[in-house]
C-alpha cells in the first residue's frame, strides 16, 4: 500500500452503511432480490415447510415409540400394522437395532462387535489429529486392528469362538473399508509412481495394465470372481474365508481408482519441483517421500476423499456374495415378519448413520485442506 | 586432483530433441574459480547446455567432465557430481511446503548426513550471508521474487558445492528485486566460488566475468574477455545480438 493510494481515500467511514449490512439487507439482498427471486424463495420456502411437516407428521406425531408385548413375550405389532403408513413405527427399529447394527453374531456376544465400533472410531479420531501424527500411531493402527480381529473372533481369553459367516453389520462394513482403504492407498501410490517411471519400463507396462484391466470391470464382477473363481485355483484344503476374499478384490479395486488420483497431483507439480530436488542430489526415495508426494497429496485432498466416500459406501456391494454389511443386514431385519411393511424406518435409519460417516468424512477432508493451505499457500 | 585441472570440460557434446539439433559440438572448458558468463537469444541451447553439466539433460554426444568425474549412466557418478555442482533456477524452485529454514537444510541433511543443529547453523550462516536471516520460519510462498531466490542461492550453498550454475536467475524477477540478487551473485563470486552464468545482465557480466561465452543455434560462436566481446564483436551474430540487447536497455 503506497502513500498515494491512502492520500486519495474519502475521509474514514469504518463500515459500509446499515442498507448494505445486517440481517435484513442479506435477506434482501439473497432472497428477495426482486420479483422472480422473491416468487422462488416463497416457493422453496412452502415446500420445504410442507416438507418438513409431514415428516414430523410421520415421523413424531403419528409414529408408534413402542409396542406391548404378548404374553408369550413377543412383540404385539397390532399398533404398527394400523398405521397403515401414516405415522413411523419405530418400535420396529427398538426391536430390531441390534441385528441391524451387528447382523447374525451372537446375541449375548453382540457386546464384543459393539466395543469393535468403539476401538474403529477411537482409531479414527487418533488418527485425524496431526498431533498424533508420529510413527508410533503405525504401531497403534496393527494393534488395533487386532484387538478388533481378536473381539470378533474369540477362541480366547474366555470369548467363546465366532466363525467368520457369523459376523455381520456394521463392523464388517467399517472392516472392509478400513483395511480396503488403508492397504489400497500405499499400493495406489507405488501404482502411480510406477505409472510415471521412465527409468523402468516393464514397471510402468504392469502399472498400467493392472489399472486399466481393474478400471474396465465392475466392482460386483470382481467381487463374484474373488468368490467364485479364485477357490479354483487354491489347493484343495487352503480356502481363505469369503471376508478376505471380498478384501482382496475390494483393496485391488480402490487402489487401481486411487492410483489414478494420487497420479493426478503428480502430475500437477511443477516440473522444476523434481529437477530442484535432483540438482541438490537428493535420491529418488528422497525426493519421491519429502518433495513430491507431499505436495502432490495435498493437491490432491478433495478427489481422494471423494473416492473415500464412494469406497466406503461400495462396501455394500458384498451383499452379491452373500456377506452381511450393515446395509445388508438392515434389509435382513425387514424380513422378520412380525414388522412386515417396516420398510422405510430401517432404511432411513441406515441412510443416517451412513450420511453421518460419510459427512464427517468431508468435513474433515475440508478442514485439513485449510489447515495445510495455511503453511502452502504459494 | 590438482590446483589445474579444470572444473568443467565440456568436449563436443551433441544434444537432438528428436530432429531438433539443440547442442553443435559445443566444446568448452571452465577452470577452478573461473567465472563465466553465457549468453545468446533464446533457444540459443544456452540453458540446454548448463543443465546438461548436472546432467537434468543428458547429451548424446561428446564428453562432459566434472571436476575430475566423467558424466555418464553410472548413477554414483552422477551423485558425486550432483553433489559438488549447486545450482540456482530462473523460477526458484524452493519447496513450497518446507520453511526457508528446511529448504535449506534438507540436502545436507538427506544427502550429507549432516546432524540437524549442525545443517540448521550452516543454514543460517547462508541465510545471514544472502541477508535474509529473519526470513527462516516463514515459507517461500510469503517471501517475495528476489528473496526466494537468495534463498535458492543459500539453499545451494548449503551443499558446499564446488560449482555454481545459474540458469537465468533474475529473468523472471520484477527490475526492482533484480539488484539485490545480482549482489549476491557478485559477493559469491568474490569469494572465489566457480560460476557458469547463464544471464542477460551484461552490467554483471562485466563486473565479474572473467570470459564471456556467446551462443546461438546450438554453438558456440564466440568467446573472450567481457570487454573484448562488448566492445570488439568479431561475428555478425553477436553483433546483431549486442546491439538488440542494448537497444532493450
Amino acid at each position: 500500500m503506497n502513500s498515494q493510494a491512502t492520500a486519495t481515500m474519502p475521509a474514514t467511514r469504518a463500515r459500509p452503511p446499515a442498507s448494505v449490512y445486517g440481517p435484513i439487507a442479506w435477506l434482501r439482498a439473497n432472497l428477495f432480490n426482486g420479483i422472480f427471486s422473491t416468487v422462488v424463495t416463497l416457493v422453496i420456502g412452502v415446500g420445504t415447510a410442507w416438507a418438513i411437516m409431514g415428516l414430523m407428521r410421520w415421523g413424531v406425531a403419528n409414529a408408534v415409540w413402542s409396542v406391548p408385548t404378548t404374553a408369550t413375550g413377543a412383540m404385539d405389532p397390532t399398533a404398527c400394522r394400523a398405521l397403515h403408513g401414516v405415522g413411523a413405527c419405530w418400535a420396529a427399529i427398538g426391536d430390531k437395532w441390534r441385528f441391524m447394527l451387528f447382523g447374525r453374531y451372537p446375541y449375548d456376544e453382540q457386546w464384543r462387535a459393539g466395543l469393535t465400533l468403539v476401538l474403529f472410531i477411537g482409531l479414527f479420531w487418533v488418527s485425524s489429529e496431526p498431533r498424533f501424527w508420529r510413527k508410533e500411531l503405525a504401531y497403534v493402527w496393527v494393534v488395533t486392528l487386532w484387538v478388533i480381529f481378536l473381539l470378533l473372533w474369540g477362541g480366547v481369553f474366555g470369548m467363546t469362538y465366532v466363525p467368520q459367516d457369523q459376523w455381520g453389520g456394521l463392523p464388517i462394513t467399517l472392516l472392509l473399508s478400513t483395511f480396503g482403504l488403508a492397504l489400497a492407498f500405499p499400493l495406489a501410490v507405488l501404482v502411480a509412481l510406477g505409472r510415471r517411471s521412465t527409468a523402468l519400463p516393464a514397471v510402468k507396462t504392469l502399472c498400467i495394465v493392472y489399472v486399466e484391466l481393474i478400471r474396465g470391470v465392475p466392482l460386483i464382477a470382481l467381487l463374484f470372481m474373488a468368490n467364485v473363481m479364485f477357490p479354483l485355483f487354491m489347493p484343495v484344503g487352503l480356502n481363505p474365508d469369503k471376508l478376505l476374499r471380498a478384501q482382496v478384490a475390494i483393496i485391488l479395486f480402490a487402489a487401481a481408482y486411487l492410483a489414478e488420483v494420487v497420479r493426478g497431483g503428480l502430475q500437477a507439480l511443477p516440473k522444476g519441483q523434481a529437477e530442484a530436488a535432483d540438482a541438490l542430489g537428493l535420491t529418488y526415495w528422497q525426493k519421491t517421500m519429502k518433495i513430491t508426494l507431499p505436495q502432490a497429496l495435498r493437491l490432491v485432498i478433495p478427489p481422494l476423499v471423494n473416492t473415500f466416500i464412494g469406497f466406503f459406501k461400495d462396501t455394500s456391494l458384498v451383499l452379491t456374495i452373500g456377506i452381511l454389511d450393515l446395509l445388508t443386514a438392515a434389509k435382513t431385519a425387514m424380513a422378520d415378519p412380525i414388522w412386515q411393511g417396516v420398510s422405510t424406518e430401517i432404511y432411513l435409519v441406515v441412510a443416517v448413520i451412513y450420511v453421518v460417516f460419510c459427512y464427517t468424512m468431508s468435513s474433515y477432508s475440508r478442514s485439513i485442506e485449510r489447515k495445510l493451505g495455511r503453511t502452502a499457500n504459494r | 586432483m590438482t590446483e589445474e585441472a579444470p572444473a568443467i570440460v565440456l568436449d563436443k557434446v551433441n544434444k537432438w530433441y528428436g530432429a531438433l539439433h539443440v547442442l553443435r559440438d559445443v566444446s568448452m572448458t571452465v577452470a577452478q574459480k573461473e567465472r563465466v558468463v553465457v549468453c545468446g537469444p533464446s533457444g540459443s541451447g544456452k540453458s540446454t547446455m548448463i543443465r546438461c553439466i548436472n546432467r537434468l539433460e543428458q547429451h548424446q554426444e561428446g564428453r562432459i567432465v566434472v571436476d575430475g568425474t566423467e558424466l555418464t549412466d553410472d548413477l554414483r557418478a552422477l551423485d558425486t557430481i550432483r553433489r559438488e555442482v549447486g545450482m540456482v533456477f530462473q523460477s526458484f524452485n524452493l519447496f513450497p511446503h518446507l520453511t526457508i529454514l528446511e529448504n535449506c537444510t534438507l540436502a545436507p541433511i538427506s544427502v550429507r548426513k549432516m546432524p540437524k543443529a549442525e545443517a540448521e547453523e550452516l543454514a543460517m550462516d547462508f541465510l545471514r550471508k544472502v541477508k535474509i536471516p529473519e526470513q527462516a520460519k516463514k515459507y517461500p510462498g510469503q517471501l517475495s521474487g528476489g528473496q526466494q531466490q537468495r534463498v535458492a542461492i543459500a539453499r545451494a550453498l548449503c551443499m558446499k558445492p564446488k560449482i555454481m550454475l545459474f540458469d537465468e536467475p533474475t529473468s523472471a524477477l520484477d527490475p526492482e528485486m533484480i539488484k539485490e540478487v545480482l549482489d549476491t551473485m557478485v559477493s559469491l563470486a568474490e569469494s572465489g566460488m566457480t560460476m557458469v552464468c547463464v544471464t542477460h545482465e551484461m552490467g554483471f557480466a562485466r563486473m565479474v566475468a572473467d570470459r564471456v561465452v556467446f551462443m546461438d543455434r546450438g554453438e558456440i560462436v564466440e568467446s573472450g574477455t567481457p570487454a573484448r566481446m562488448f566492445e570488439d564483436p568479431q561475428t555478425d551474430r553477436l553483433k546483431l545480438f549486442l546491439s538488440q540487447i542494448l537497444r532493450g536497455h
